[in-house]
């Protein structure tokens, strides 16, 4: 990994912070969000990784992990940040970034009707949030 | 002979242990027993006034106290028998608890049988014990400070307010140390100059402080109250008695030459005075490079000075202090930068150490300020300080933490990031160890409000490539190897003990750890004493510490000489070692015996002599004597012997 002043503060960056209105660089990697992450057995990187690969500006890596897509959003993470941060604005975030060239979306006529019946509302609507 | 045994239960840690009514049945049959009893605390009021009354109402003339280690209320329990009458040393502590009850828990019968064995050997001894009194010795009631960096004036200060006389000693020409180079200091960024120069005047100008810089300690000898201290002032070939500091000889002086202060990132002259703020404001001569001394011809400072100051035939003076306490304050080093070769030090240019960018930063510095990088005087765009260089690396450098670091890299960032807004400061750390008023705080805003970039991994390598100063290292956090092709580094290396430390120590007779820092008395309680009575330590001598930590320890140091002045005498225990005339017949093994330097040898009488301030009376020399002739007091070879039989 290269580093230097061009790739640390990129657009991409920029961007993620203006969507999200978090400053990556306060999180100090205490790693708190990912113990009380209930997600993790699914997700490929821990939710502090994703906030450093941000903080490295290593943006393009965190768009393609799946860690944001698994984030439910349920809030534990920023509950408990020492730092105050808003873990899952910042997950919110980078799917606006992966989504905003509007190639990925959930049609709801798509979505089986055996799935309906067992699938909890609240990730129903995280869903529609996420591919819309 | 009526002797008193007053066994402590101290709570459960002996009479959990030890089953103390046998102890007091085992004793039944000692002949000139007093008087035998128990008591739960006998360290609390009333277990003192236990003793006190049965001092008095069974007019006892010795008491044991079996209770705790000796270290821990040896004092209090004679002072007790002192109180209720008795002499202090017809009083003895057995200790049951540390060397009974502690190490035999499992084994409470044998733990008995020992306690009534320590007991009775303590009664012994006690049986044969003096009636003695402490010895006074006067006390000088000046001071001694050497070393002259932010610690050394702070308690030369302290001292010197207190209204006594202080010597304060400087091996540079001038007062400061290491603070006069810095630029700001964290966490609130005051100019170190600023608040330093202030000190630095009153130290200079103090009615009370007698100021010996470009000197150091000669020779010294006496003891706590009683030092003689021979200090050498080395030659400035500038009569500065005279000198009145005009500069005009520094400004005419054609010979140029690396400034030390500047640490070689700047031109002085020959003749010079380090920094303008210098205290004193005197000049001196480096005869190495000066051209009257390279090539005999020159003088041209001797022509120009209004006043007739320069002096080419002056040389090296020694001056007599006495002194009652020394404090030692030599402040530090930094771990020399060529041995950390995998990070380019001394090969590539734009490598540099936390001092040196210091004085990058500093107004009065080479650059007035501006941060340019040696090699070509550009402005750094990218900046990579590396921590922990030599630091916490028990291969290739030293095991502890240099403790400043953290902080002064933190400082350092984001003094860059204010003077270059668009450059980008990386820092490679292990931890961030930020322990202090504000400290953490600032650490997190120069990583949040400054955006330094900090990665958590060491570095490999540190090379130049095309004008840039390369960086490989790693950042653990996200698992990725870290290339970085810089423009200039910046390395906190590891503090280690002024040079001469070593030297100076053995001179002063005090140890110090074996990376050469001066040992405290005790890490906790004794901090600021060395194992030498009437010598303190102060400041980085003692270990890594910044400047808050440095003065807090500097006015403790004064405190405990101000306690030491506050009588004209000292009281020494007198169980010390003394010699039996008839008996020595001079052979000096004692003398080579004695750690302490307290034995010499009167070559005209042919008898090893004690000088009992200074024993300790550990009683080396009483077991090297072939003749007999050298006893402890209160502790001879026949009392030792019948404590054993007493035990076997």
């Amino acid at each position: 990994m290269k580093l230097s002043r061009e790739v640390i503060a990129t657009e991409d960056k920029r961007k993620l912070q203006d969507i999200s209105g978090e400053e990556v660089l306060s999180c100090y990697q205490c790693g708190k969000c990912s113990a009380g992450c209930a997600m993790t057995e699914a997700m490929d990187l821990l939710p502090h990784q994703v906030i450093r690969l941000l903080q490295l500006g290593q943006v393009e890596e965190a768009l393609h992990s799946r860690t944001i897509w698994v984030c439910a959003s349920c809030l534990a993470c920023s509950a408990r940040c020492p730092r105050g941060m808003n873990l899952p604005n910042v997950m919110e975030s980078l799917r606006a970034q992966v989504l905003r060239p509007g190639d990925r979306s959930l049609n709801p006529a798509d979505i089986p009707y055996e799935l309906l019946e067992i699938i909890p509302e609240q990730a129903l609507v995280a869903a529609f949030r996420k591919y819309t | 002979m009526k002797t008193g045994v007053f066994i402590c239960h101290c709570g459960l840690n002996i009479g959990g242990v030890v089953d103390i009514p046998k102890v007091l049945e085992s004793l039944s049959d000692y002949d000139s027993l007093g008087y035998v009893t128990d008591y739960r605390y006998m360290c609390s009021d009333p277990g003192q006034q236990l003793i006190k009354d049965a001092i008095r109402d069974k007019g006892l003339t010795g008491v044991v106290v079996a209770a705790c280690s000796p270290a821990m209320h040896e004092s209090t329990f004679r002072r007790v028998a002192e109180v209720a009458g008795l002499n202090p040393f017809r009083c003895e502590m057995a200790n049951i608890r540390e060397q009974c009850s502690w190490p035999h828990r499992g084994e409470p019968e044998k733990a008995t049988e020992k306690a009534s064995a320590i007991i009775r050997a303590s009664l012994e001894k006690v049986r044969r014990n003096l009636e003695l009194s402490s010895l006074s010795i006067p006390v000088t009631r000046q001071a001694l400070v050497i070393g002259g960096g932010i610690a050394g004036m702070q308690a030369a200060l302290d001292i010197a307010d207190a209204g006594y006389k202080v010597t304060l000693v400087e091996r540079l020409p001038y007062i400061g140390g290491h603070m006069a180079q810095l630029s700001e200091t964290f966490p609130t960024l005051d100019c170190s100059q600023c608040i330093l120069t202030p000190k630095s005047s009153e130290v200079g100008s103090h009615p009370n402080i007698d100021l010996f810089t470009n000197s150091e300690i000669h020779a010294i000898s006496g003891y706590v109250g009683n030092f003689n201290v021979t200090i050498r002032r080395r030659t400035s070939y500038v009569n500065w008695d005279v000198c009145n500091g005009c500069g005009l000889c520094m400004e005419k002086c054609p010979v140029k030459r690396d400034s030390d202060f500047e640490l070689g990132l700047a031109k002085t002259k020959a003749v010079s005075i380090a920094f303008p703020q210098a205290v004193p404001n005197r000049p001196v001569i480096d005869s190495e490079v000066c051209r009257h001394f390279t090539h005999g011809k020159c003088g041209v400072c001797e022509k120009v000075c209004p006043v007739g100051a320069i002096d080419f035939e002056q040389e090296d003076t020694f001056v007599d202090v006495k002194t009652g306490a020394i404090i030692v304050a030599t402040g530090y080093d930094l771990h020399p930068k060529t041995k950390v070769g995998e990070y380019g030090y001394g090969v590539v240019k734009d490598v540099i150490d936390g001092l040196e960018f210091e004085r990058l930063n500093s107004a009065s510095g080479p650059t007035q300020g501006e941060i340019r990088r040696p090699s070509d005087g550009k402005i750094p765009k990218e900046i990579v300080f590396i921590q922990c260089v030599g630091s916490r690396d028990e291969e290739n450098g030293y095991p502890y933490c240099s403790k400043i670091c953290c902080m002064y890299t933190a400082k350092h960032a984001r003094l860059y990031k204010h003077k270059v807004p668009d450059g980008q400061p990386y820092v490679f750390y292990m931890d961030i160890r930020a322990g202090g008023k504000g400290y953490e705080e600032f650490v997190q805003r120069t990583i949040e409000e400054e955006g330094v970039l900090y990665l958590r991994g060491r570095v490999s390598r540190v090379f130049e490539e095309n004008g840039k100063t390369v960086v490989f290292g790693v950042d653990t956090l996200s698992n990725k190897k870290v290339e970085i092709y810089g423009d200039m580094v910046v390395l906190a290396t590891a503090i280690i003990p002024s040079h001469g430390q070593t030297n100076l120590a053995r001179l002063l007779k005090i140890s110090t750890d074996e990376w050469g820092f001066l040992s405290e008395a005790h890490p906790k309680l004794r901090p600021v004493e060395s194992l030498t009575r009437g010598i303190y330590i102060a400041g980085c001598a003692q270990a890594p510490k910044d400047i808050p930590d440095s003065v807090t320890q500097a006015g403790s140091a004064a405190a405990k000489v101000l306690a030491l002045f506050s009588s004209d005498t000292l009281s020494h225990t007198p169980e010390v070692a003394f010699v039996d005339e008839e008996l020595c017949r001079g052979c000096g093994l004692c003398i080579e015996a004695c750690a302490y330097d307290a034995r010499t040898l009167d070559v005209r009488r042919g008898l090893a002599v004690v000088n009992e301030v200074l024993c300790e009376g550990c009683g080396a020399c009483q077991v090297a004597c072939p003749s007999g002739a050298t006893f402890q007091r209160n502790m001879d070879t026949a009392q030792v012997m019948s404590m054993i039989d007493a035990v076997i």
